[in-house]
This record gives structure tokens, sequence and C-alpha cells, in this order.
């Protein structure tokens, strides 16, 4: 195999993680911890999976599959906006669901092959350069636009932004809404192009590691980038391990390494000062009563 | 138009009412999926509620299905009156599982009187050993507790998956990944004759008597409860959170690693690659369910037992796929999240001014 398929499978193993990470950035920018990315991915890459196996052009389905996400973050919305719940309890209920959900309605489509997103340029296809070109203008946004600003204050301070007239509300459900749209580009991406099959539970953690690439990215696009495709080569080279069999290692151990990895550079890079950068009203319900 | 109006002091009513207008609202939306699906309504419903439970073998089963709920959320709602988030316990039962069977066998065949008390220590410990590195990493490096022990049940499945296709394999079972069957005197006594129904149960009704006294009755349940409740004022009165942390992840991996040993001596009775159908991320909701209380959380393990059972029932009696469970059990997570809304706030007609 040579070098350049190598950098290709790291960035299609990547690139469902910067999705799901950077939607999640935006939702956490704007103060709201979303924990149910899991859930979002699985309904994601289902519905995605079913549009296409039903005929309708990869496209199409990448689309269903960011509108079933962001239905699934509706839900949340309407308990952490509208009802003020609590957002850590919310999330987890929302992966709950989006697991059992996303099973219930993939049950005929497990085993269906369906064909994989074309590629485009260099082996790779359309939505891993999508990727690439999101978070280079996600991060222009965040930085260099009006709404951006608004974003960030938001996230920073409820109350100020409030006060300056801004719609907090409004402001955090779209980034909401935004954040489970990305979360079911990315499970999408894995039913379509990267398996390309459904199966239940298929991401197998993925959410879950693209929140802690949040964390690792200090809430920035740039580092989130970074932090994808270094989790992609994780994968990558725990994969080529396996299938060259040059590791005398039972395959478990090697499938260890991405959740292995994560706590690692979660343990050794969340030093204080990273943690300094997280949104500080991170968390924090805003209510416009008081 | 409608209004919220926050409440001058939290409803008590609210916090018992609530759980039951969610449990209404979950068989409502359960009843118009089921006509969704193609199936009546009716039929369904007494499939999944009534069927399991009709004779005493079933209502047997839901105090099996029911103890290690129970188990594993009394440790959870420890933490989450504190604000400490371990939602890794599918990963401790797991482990406690594969360290209390582990012992089983390797003492195979001698089935002393001991065997069983030193399993169930192995599995606690195990639990507990599970549920450390989460706890250090966030007294140590103030890490996310909520990704640590996430990932950790990862690992932990991987761990068994490994052990089962090698040196925990039964060397006489023509390669199938499954331990020996344990022997007799490694298995946990029933205590209902001609039923599953194993001296778990009574572990974990002892458990929720524990827990109500030490959050009751103790300066630690106190600190518990202040340090949820205003996490300023716990730092204020010198509370160490830090020693917070490290007990209600002990104490929780040590209840959910009973668990898992509970599951390998009682209704399975061997070492397999899943010993849980997600267990450990049930209790969640059987914890907020319970409303965090001891007493709370037993009715809640029960109903939320039923869902298992009826799940596995209207399978096979009105052929609704098995993910309808957890589909059922996300839905009242929901609606009990947004019914708590009551609790702190009214909803109040008022004319539009």
């Amino acid at each position: 195999m040579t070098d350049f398929l190598i950098l290709g499978s790291i960035a299609m193993a990547a690139t469902p993680l910067v999705f799901a990470a950077l939607g999640e950035l935006v939702t956490e920018r704007a103060g709201v911890l979303n924990l149910g990315v899991e859930g979002m991915m699985l309904m994601g890459a289902v519905c995605g999976f079913i549009a296409v196996a039903s005929g309708a052009h990869w496209a199409v389905g990448a689309a269903a599959g960011a509108l079933a996400g962001a239905c699934l973050a509706s839900l949340f919305a309407a308990l952490v906006l509208g009802f003020a719940a609590n957002q850590v309890a919310s999330g987890l209920a929302l992966t709950i669901f989006g697991t059992g959900l996303s099973a219930l309605v993939g049950s005929n489509y497990v085993g269906t092959p369906v064909d994989k997103i074309p590629a485009v340029l260099w082996g790779l296809d359309p939505m891993v350069f999508a990727a690439l070109a999101m978070s280079a203008g996600m991060a222009f946004w965040l930085y260099r636009t009006r709404q951006g600003l608004i974003l960030r204050a938001v996230g920073e301070n409820a109350e100020a932004a409030h006060a300056h007239g801004h719609a907090v509300l409004r402001v955090r459900l779209l980034a909401i809404l935004f954040g489970g749209a990305m979360s079911g580009l990315g499970g999408a991406y894995l039913s379509l192009a990267y398996t390309p099959l459904w199966a239940e539970g298929m991401t197998a953690g993925r959410g879950w590691i693209a929140l802690a690439l949040v964390v690792f990215g200090a809430w920035r696009p740039g580092r989130v980038l970074i932090g994808a495709y270094l989790f992609g080569s994780v994968g990558v080279l725990q994969l080529h391990a396996q299938s060259s069999g040059l590791l005398a290692v039972p395959s478990e151990i090697l499938s260890m390494l991405p959740y292995i990895a994560t706590i690692a550079v979660l343990a050794l890079l969340t030093t204080r000062r990273q943690q300094s950068r997280a949104p500080a009203a991170l968390g924090q319900p805003f209510h416009r009563l008081r | 138009m409608l209004r919220i109006e926050p409440r001058p002091t939290p409803s008590r009513a609210m916090t018992l009412a609530a759980p039951l207008l969610a449990l209404a609202l979950t068989v409502a939306t359960g009843a118009t999926l089921f006509s969704a699906l193609g199936h009546d309504p009716g039929a369904a419903l007494y499939h999944f509620f009534v069927g399991p439970i009709s004779d005493r073998y079933g209502l047997a089963e839901m105090g099996v299905k029911a103890a290690p709920l129970v188990m594993i959320a009394l440790g959870l709602s420890l933490g989450f009156r504190a604000g400490i988030w371990n939602i890794g316990a599918e990963g401790q039962l797991i482990f406690g599982a594969i360290c209390g069977g582990s012992v089983a066998l390797a003492l195979y065949p001698y089935d002393g009187a001991w065997v069983l008390p030193l399993m169930l220590v192995a599995g606690v410990a195990g639990g507990m050993a599970w549920a450390a590195l989460p706890a250090l990493l966030r007294t140590w490096r103030n890490t996310s507790e909520i990704l640590t022990s996430l990932m950790m049940v990862y690992i932990a499945v991987l761990v068994l998956r490994l052990l089962m296709n090698d040196l925990l394999r039964d060397p006489d079972g023509f390669s199938f990944p499954e331990s020996r069957l344990l022997t007799n005197g490694a298995l946990l006594p029933i205590i209902l004759s001609e039923t599953r129904l194993h001296l778990g149960a009574a572990f974990a009704v002892l458990a929720a008597l524990l827990v109500w006294i030490l959050t009751r009755h103790t300066l630690i349940g106190f600190q518990i409860k202040v340090a949820g409740l205003a996490p300023n004022a716990a730092r204020y009165a010198g509370f160490d959170h830090n020693r917070l942390i490290w007990l209600t992840f002990m104490i929780s991996g040590g209840l959910a690693g009973l668990a898992g040993v509970g599951e390998v001596a009682g209704p399975i009775g061997q070492l397999v690659p899943v010993v849980s159908p997600g267990y450990g991320f049930t209790a969640i909701i059987v914890a907020f369910l319970g409303r965090l209380h001891p007493v709370g959380i037993v009715l809640a393990a029960l109903v939320i037992a039923l869902s298992y059972l009826g799940g596995e029932n209207a399978q096979i009696n009105a052929g609704l796929p098995l993910a309808v469970t957890g589909v059922f059990q996300g839905l009242l997570l929901f609606f009990l999240l947004a019914c708590d809304v009551l609790i702190q706030y009214r909803i109040r007609w008022r004319r539009a001014p």
C-alpha cells in the first residue's frame, strides 16, 4: 500500500469526526453542552443510508442525514431552552433515544449494500474536501464576522449579550440545530462512504470522541481539525496493524487504541490553561424571566 | 397566552407527580407509535405491560432484571446529587463480572463455601478499579469524568471479548467464545423456588437501605447534597470536593461491579461476551425517574425492568422489533426531563398584554 493511499484513508477516518466536532464546537461556543452527539450521528447514519438505499443520490442522503440530526437536536433544544432542563441529563437522554430509534428505524436495512460516495480527486470523495472547507470557513466566521462575535458573546456571558439586545435563546437554538445537522452529516458519511453499510450502533463511540476533540482543540476550529486527523491516523494505524498481521497482538487490543488515545489525550492536554479557554457560560441555562 | 412562571418554592407534589405524568405520556406516545407501525395499540400495550407479569414466574423475572438496575442506579444517584457524572457504569459492571467470574473459573472445579463470597468481593473490587481511573483523572488533572468513564466502557467490552476468545474460554467448549458453566457453589442461591430470582435481589434492597441511611443520616450525605445544590456554599464550608468525587465513584463503581458479578453468578451462570443488555446506561434513567431517592429508585427499576420484559414479550407475541425497548426508555427520560420543569415553574393562562 502506498503512502498516498494511507493518507487518503486517514482523511476518510477523520471526516466524520471533523463534521461532528465542528458542529459541537458551535453549540458549545453558544454556551450549550450537548452530549447527544452519538445519538444524532446514529440517526444521521441510518436516515442517510435509508435515503440512498431507496435510490436517492448520495447528496440527498447526506442532506437527509443532516436533517435527521437537526430534528433530533430540536428535541434537545426544546428541553434545555424551552424547559431549562439539565443539559447533561438531556444530552444523555438524546443519546439513549437516538441509539434506540436508529436501531428501530434501520432494522430492515442491516446488510443492505449501497454505492459508496464516488471519488472526485486523488481517490477522495467530495465530503472530505467539504469538511476541510467547512473548518476554514468556520474559523473565518467565528473570528471575523459579526454573527460569529455574537455567538461567542452568548457563550461567554449570556446576560451581557441579552442586555445588548441579542436574542440569546434564538442564537442558542440555531447553534444547537447546526450542531445536530453537522453530527447527522458525520453519521451519514460513516454509513455512506466510510463503511458503507448500516449496522446498529455503528458509530462505536465516535460521537463521544468528537466531544473530546472539542476539548482537545480548545474550542478552535483549526485545532479541532488537526485533532480529528490525528485520531483518524490512530484508527487507520489500528486497521493496518490488524490486516497486515505484522504485530502479534490480538485485534481487541488494537481496537482499544482510539479509546485509550482519547483518555490519554484528555488527561495529558486538559491543563488548567486549556480549560480556561472553555466558553465561560458553558452548561449554564439562561432565563429571560430573571 | 400560556406563560411559564417561576414558583416561589419548588413544588413537592410535582416532584412526585412528574414521573407519573412522564410515564403516562410515554405510554400514550407508545400507543401512537404502535399504530403507526401497523399494530393494534391495545394488544401491543397488553403484550408490553401486562403479559410479562401475569404469573409468578414473570413477577420474579421482573425482580431479576430490576436487581442490577437498583444497585447501579443507587450508586449513580449519589454522584448525580453532587453534580458528579459517572456515566460509565456499564464498563464497571462488565469489569466486575470479569473479576468475579475469573475467581470462580480459577478455582474450578473447587466449590467450597467461601468461593461465592470471594467472587462477590472480587466483583466489587473490579467495579471500583474500573471507576478509579476517571476519578483519578478528574481529581488530579480536572479531566471530564463524563468522557473518560464512557471511554472505559468501550475498553471493558473489548477486554471481555478478548478474554472470551482466549484465556477464559471453555477448554471443552468447541471454541465457542464462552467460559465453563460455573459450579453450583459459585452461583447465587435462588430465593423463590422454581424461578430465577436470586440473592442479588436481596442485596439490592439492602443497598437501598444503606444508601438511604447514608444520604439521610450522615455528614457525607449532607455534603453530597450541598455540593449539588450550592457548590459555592460547599466550597466555603470547606467540604473536600475531591474526596466526594472519589467516594461517589468508588460507591457507584463497587455497586456496578456487584451488579455485574450478580449477573454472572445469577441468571447467566457463566462468562459470555455480552453480560448486560445495557443496564449501566439504563440505570441513568432509573436514577432520574426515581428522583435520585432510594425508594423511588426501587420503584423506577421495577418499571424499567418491565420495559425489558415487555420488549421481549412484544417481540415474540406481537412481532415488534426489540429496539422498541430502547426507544421507550429514551422517550421516558425525555418526557421526565420536560415534566420536571413543573417542579420549579408553573404554567398559567394570561391574557396577552
